[in-house]
């Protein structure tokens, strides 16, 4: 199976704060790769660097190269990456609320799409967008509409919409469901990989919710303090943990638990930039010894393994 | 969205209203009688009586206040008590003279801040962008009269490009109308420009940190062409709402400016008729300069309307 993303040591920094280290990261075609963490543990920086959107005065090192695409992208200019984004890479954010142009009719804005690339004649456009429409289940009358007549599910759905119009070889989806109620997220994740399977694009999916990535994934990475520290098969991952960090994060997250009080982590995710030499999850990890001082090896290959000095599971590994 | 125009004319013809009373009200309270100013202090009391009611002024006042309005709505803004002659014609010829100072004016100061203030915006941390923010700074402080002179002395005086003065209608010859209007206008348009500017910048900054524009970048939209395209509309409406208030500005700036270059506009009769204390021709300019910046209010609602979507519906 050929990639469709290869990322290699990309590391992403803010003045001199390193945000995002050493990340190596791979998506299959037509693959849906999961990426978690929590909060400010690099994984939308690492989405935003593959795309070239990174905010000002943050910069991206490292090598990011896009199948079809022969060009590095780290460091590629405005006019070459205009060109690759929108039409081989697609990104559904966040916030649908704010992500949509208030004055600008939806039918204009997913027209628009089609028209950048020129992937349809400008007569065909509009038929385009009213098609792109109806796979995300919107009517052909929101074409009319204006985003603050739709509700965030259906903003949501026009944003998708838009990003899959050109049948992009890789859709990010940065915690696409996040700011929805429960009630349309469902049907949302379901478009989105209905969206990526009909058009054989690969999915990198951001999130912090991993019952999201169980339905929606095939293979995750999970990140911590900038750095990737486990990955592999969906069901492997999260049958079987290996890193200490993701241990904790799958019992934090385990609702079947007989016990009255939630688990946690103990400690807080540091501040960037805070992070302690060696292994990152050292200071939080209750398995830590003098030997976490130093980095870990990556045990295992590129498709599966972790980053631990003393994973779990090796009674009955 | 008709409801909403409704409501904004509404609006208008009510303000309208209030302002007509309070400005004849105004004009009622101050001291001096003015068949007395018209006839001078050594004029006897019958004269006086008998110019009082032959001007109506010895009425009630409500009568006063309604026989002038119904004046106005007809077009007849009554006869001077001083020169004895009609109003009307004279500030209609003096208000074509302002406006085009005023027009003139705004287009100068929007063909500098939109360029100007989209550049800052866009480069806010690069050199040439902060020097464009120091120069527009030191324009702001400058008052329009002061501009006005400084350009003469240059332009008139020392270049002798322009006439430092004067004004002739574009109807008589376009050539010398243009050229005597470049100066006063320049002097309104730099500083409302410069003004303008500094707003437009922070309009496009707030535009620049938008979702909207980064879905449009992710689109493959350059940055340039993000703003163009989703930017711009959306940055006009508090541009919009400024350019309402500055049109109000630029109205009295004419009135100082126009004394400067000598130029027989609105605020040059305004001047006039205070010194010559011919109190219905200052009460009818007035009217005219409220009527004038309340259209400006009521077209600045009807625009919003029609830039953001999201005030279509009534409030």
């Amino acid at each position: 199976m050929s990639n469709v993303l290869t990322v290699r040591g990309l590391s992403v920094k803010v003045r001199d704060t390193e945000l995002v280290s050493d990340v190596d990261l791979t998506v299959g075609a037509g693959e849906r790769v999961g990426l978690i963490g929590e909060s400010g543990s690099g994984k939308s920086l690492t989405a935003l660097s593959v795309i070239g959107l990174l905010p000002e005065d943050v910069y991206a090192a490292g090598s990011v190269r896009l199948d079809g695409v022969d060009h590095e992208l780290i460091g590629a200019d405005e006019r070459r990456m205009s060109q690759v984004r929108g039409r081989d890479i697609a990104m559904v954010f966040q916030e649908p609320m704010t992500a949509l142009n208030p004055t600008m009719r939806i039918g204009d804005q997913v027209a628009e799409a089609v028209l950048i690339h020129k992937t349809k004649p400008k007569s065909a456009a509009r038929a385009a967008a009213a098609e792109l429409l109806d796979r995300v289940q919107l009517p052909t009358d929101t074409l009319r509409a204006y985003p603050h007549q739709l509700s965030g599910g259906q903003r949501q759905r026009v944003v998708l919409a838009l990003a899959l119009a050109n049948d992009p070889s890789l859709l990010i989806c940065d915690e696409p469901t996040t700011a929805l109620d429960v009630t349309v997220q469902a049907l949302v994740l379901d478009l989105i990989v209905r969206g990526v399977m009909d058009r054989s694009s690969a999915l990198l999916f951001i999130t912090h919710d991993l019952a999201v990535v169980a339905t929606v994934c095939e293979r995750v990475l999970v990140m911590y303090g900038g750095r990737v520290v486990e990955s592999g098969p969906v069901t492997d991952v999260f049958t079987r943990p290996r890193h200490r960090y993701t241990e904790g994060l799958l019992a934090a997250s385990d609702l079947d638990t007989t016990s009255r009080r939630l688990t946690t982590i103990p400690g807080n995710v540091p501040p960037a930039g805070r992070f302690p030499s060696g292994c990152v999850f050292r200071t939080r990890c209750a398995y830590a010894t003098a030997l976490c001082e130093e980095s870990p090896p990556w045990s295992g290959d590129e498709a599966q393994g972790f980053a631990c000095h003393h994973p779990a599971g090796v009674a009955d590994a | 969205m008709i409801l909403r125009l409704i409501e904004r004319t509404g609006v208008f013809l009510v303000s309208l209203a209030v302002s007509s009373v309070l400005v004849f009200a105004f004009m009622a309270v101050l001291p001096g009688d003015p068949a007395r100013v018209a006839l001078g202090v050594n004029a006897s009391d019958q004269a006086v009586a008998e110019l009082r009611q032959q001007f109506g002024l010895d009425r009630p006042l409500p009568t006063q206040y309604f026989d002038w309005l119904g004046g106005l709505l007809h077009g007849d803004l009554g006869t001077s008590y001083v020169s004895k002659v009609a109003i009307g014609p004279q500030v209609f010829d003096r208000l074509q003279v302002t406006l085009w100072l005023v027009v003139a004016g705004m287009i100068i100061a929007l063909v500098i801040a939109v360029p100007a203030g989209t550049v800052m915006a866009a480069r806010h941390r690069k050199v040439s962008g902060l020097a464009l923010s120091a120069v527009s700074q030191v324009g702001v402080a400058v008052p329009a009269f002061l501009a006005g002179i400084l350009l003469i002395v240059v332009f008139a005086v020392k270049l002798g490009w322009l006439p430092a003065n004067g004004w002739t209608p574009p109807a008589q010859d376009p050539g010398m109308f243009l050229k005597q209007l470049i100066l006063p206008a320049l002097s309104l348009g730099l500083v409302q420009g410069a003004v303008l500017t500094r707003y437009v910048r922070s309009a496009v900054l707030d535009v620049l940190r938008e979702d909207y524009l980064r879905t449009a970048r992710a689109k493959g939209l350059r940055p340039f062409q993000a703003l163009w395209r989703h930017g711009l509309r959306n940055a006009a409406v508090p541009v919009v709402t400024v350019l309402g208030l500055q049109l109000a500005t630029l109205l009295i700036g004419a009135v100082v400016v126009e004394r400067v270059f000598v130029i027989p506009g609105l605020g040059s009769l305004l001047l006039d008729g205070v010194s010559n204390r011919d109190l219905l021709l200052v009460q009818d300019v007035v009217m005219v300069l409220v009527l004038a910046v309340l259209l400006v209010n009521f077209i600045v609602d009807v625009l919003y309307v029609a830039l953001d979507p999201r005030l279509r519906t009534a409030s």
